[in-house]
């Protein structure tokens, strides 16, 4: 497994989904450590009675439907898949309802979709996953992209209630990749992935929602801002340390005839 | 892992599997990825053969130098001065390198065989190129070798016909220490072209960077170009060639900083904004506000 782990920090982010069919095919015993441990891009599915399209995860998933977060039904539909008790699922709807607008706020357009269910522990998991497409042809506003992608999972576990206060542990992934390509300058593309925690104690008296999402969103914005100065920024450095700009070499040879 | 099930696959498609994972190793990985490779297959044989196939190709691709053991300088590992799959030509010493290309090194060095190098006639351009190119490499690269092959018309004894050129100039730079690890590759093929008296020239750029320290991130960037000039004498060709190859890689520089440059404010906020357009953080507490908010976003069409 740390085999198979290692590959996929090397394996180019673009790949991701033929990486892990590759090492479910190479180690089928594997395959629920890799589906839980491996985050993949995520998928779409639409849920045609309520006008909405919904994501697709491993914690909606029961055999081969998946549960819509906006009508609670399984597509295709399942005899006996699992959901949530009555409570979580208020709290559910409110938590979509809440996170749309989130989402439209940080993202101008894309896909939100967040699912609960009840863990051994009295408490309960939640699942906040946002998808969106920012090239030209997606929502894109600025039509800078050729292709864009952000995908962001965010697992929150909830603790039971001691004394007034939940013990949160939230667990942030996001995987993008950007492409832009024109005549004078080619195909530049940047993608990557990063996962972090982060968990903290709560007063429940906030509200979970309110808790768990000041969390997801402080994490996500951290999330963003290492990716752009750390992550992008080493590999512009490397670049530079290929070849460093042309006013770097003129400062050492100041009498260079050719540069 | 050698186990009979019915859904295990077959050997060939464990050969394919391992052999892609080799070929998509970043800059100076495949030894990494070949240990993981190795240990998820847990059989030898399997990974044997496809290590034998993939190594070269990569090798090739990523236009890897190794060095002579005799201490003559480094060789070029490219299809362009491919003798056969485990030798390689470097044109500069007249020297053709033995290699190891699982293991990523120079086992022997013989010196070429006339027919392996060019006529005197082309030899007089190859090496005029060279010698101007080397002297740029020098500046512009850090860490950079640079090579010049004949690859067609290695035979033309006089002017009246034409013959090709390719440039290629490869710098990395391995720093798994800092979680880092980049190549600048670039291939210029340059045709003479005797009936016109031009030298049409065409470029491939590719640079590549991966870091890796607490996830996974890499930058991908490919540029083409074409430029022409006319034919001269040896020494005058080398040094207009040349000044196109700096030309236009240092333009090319030039246009991935501006790349970077862009993300903050223009590609990057159409993927995530730092912050709403309310410049403050979202409000979590007030459900009224939700309420509200939806409304307004519906009736200014801005929702979904």
């Amino acid at each position: 497994m740390d085999a198979a782990l290692g590959l996929m920090r090397r394996i180019p982010p673009k790949h991701i989904d033929t990486a892990l069919s590759a090492l479910l095919s190479l180690l089928p015993h594997h395959s629920s450590d890799l589906l839980s441990q491996v985050d993949q891009p995520l998928q779409v599915l639409s849920d045609i009675e309520c006008g909405k399209e919904f994501i697709l995860c491993e914690y909606n998933r029961d055999a081969d439907s998946y549960r819509s977060p906006w009508s609670n039904k399984y597509h295709p539909p399942l005899e006996d898949g699992p959901y949530p008790s009555s409570d979580l699922r208020k709290l559910e709807i409110e938590a979509n309802d809440v996170f749309a607008v989130y989402c439209d706020q940080y993202y101008e357009g894309g896909i939100s979709s967040v699912y609960m269910w009840e863990d051994e522990n009295e408490g309960f998991v939640a699942c906040f996953l946002i998808k969106k497409d920012g090239s030209k042809s997606g929502h894109g506003r600025r039509g800078y992209l050729q292709e864009g992608a952000w995908d962001a999972i965010h697992v929150v576990e909830v603790g039971p209630d001691e004394n007034g206060t939940s013990h949160y542990c939230l667990t942030s992934t996001v995987m993008l990749s950007l492409t832009t390509n024109n005549e004078s300058s080619g195909s530049f593309n940047l993608s990557g992935s990063i996962r972090r925690q982060m968990t903290m104690d709560l007063a429940v008296a906030e509200g979970h929602l309110h808790n768990m999402g000041k969390m997801i969103e402080e994490l996500e914005g951290k999330l963003r801002n290492s990716l752009e100065q750390v992550y992008f920024g080493k590999t512009k450095e490397m670049v530079c340390t290929l070849r460093p700009p042309a006013e770097l070499l003129q400062m050492r040879f100041p009498d260079n005839r050719d540069v | 892992m050698a186990d009979q099930e019915e859904n295990e696959i077959s050997v060939e498609q464990k050969i394919e599997i391992a052999k892609w994972f080799l070929l998509n190793s970043p800059p100076g990985e495949i030894q990494y990825v070949a240990k993981d490779v190795k240990a998820i297959l847990g059989d030898d044989e399997v990974y044997e053969s496809a290590a034998s196939e993939a190594f070269p190709l990569y090798n090739k691709a990523h236009l890897i130098s190794l060095q002579f053991p005799n201490r003559s300088g480094d060789v070029l590992i490219t299809s362009f001065g491919e003798i056969n799959v485990n030798e390689y030509l470097d044109p500069r010493t007249a020297q053709v390198a033995k290699v190891d290309h699982i293991k990523q090194v120079c086992k022997s060095v013989r010196p070429a065989t006339d027919e392996e190098l060019p006529s005197s006639y082309v030899e007089e351009y190859r090496c005029a190129v060279e010698a101007e190119l080397s002297r740029y490499v020098g500046e512009a690269y850090p860490k950079g070798i640079c090579s010049v092959f004949c690859t067609s018309g290695k035979d033309v004894e006089d002017a009246g016909s034409d013959f090709t050129l390719v440039v290629v100039i490869s710098a990395a730079r391995h720093s798994p220490q800092n979680f880092c690890n980049g190549s600048w590759r670039s291939t210029w093929t340059i045709e003479f072209k005797d009936d016109l008296q031009v030298v049409e020239v065409t470029g491939r750029v590719q640079v590549g960077a991966h870091y890796f320290e607490e996830g996974n991130v890499q930058l991908d960037a490919k540029h083409e170009c074409k430029d022409s000039t006319i034919i001269q004498a040896a020494d005058d060709c080398a040094i207009s060639l040349t000044n196109i190859i700096r030309h236009h890689e240092t333009e090319y520089l030039t246009s991935l900083q501006a790349s970077y440059s862009n993300l903050p404010d223009t590609t990057f906020k159409d993927l995530r904004r730092k912050l709403p357009v309310t410049r403050t953080l979202f409000p979590w507490h007030n459900t009224v506000q939700f309420a509200l908010t939806k409304d307004i976003t519906k009736e200014l069409g801005i929702g979904k």
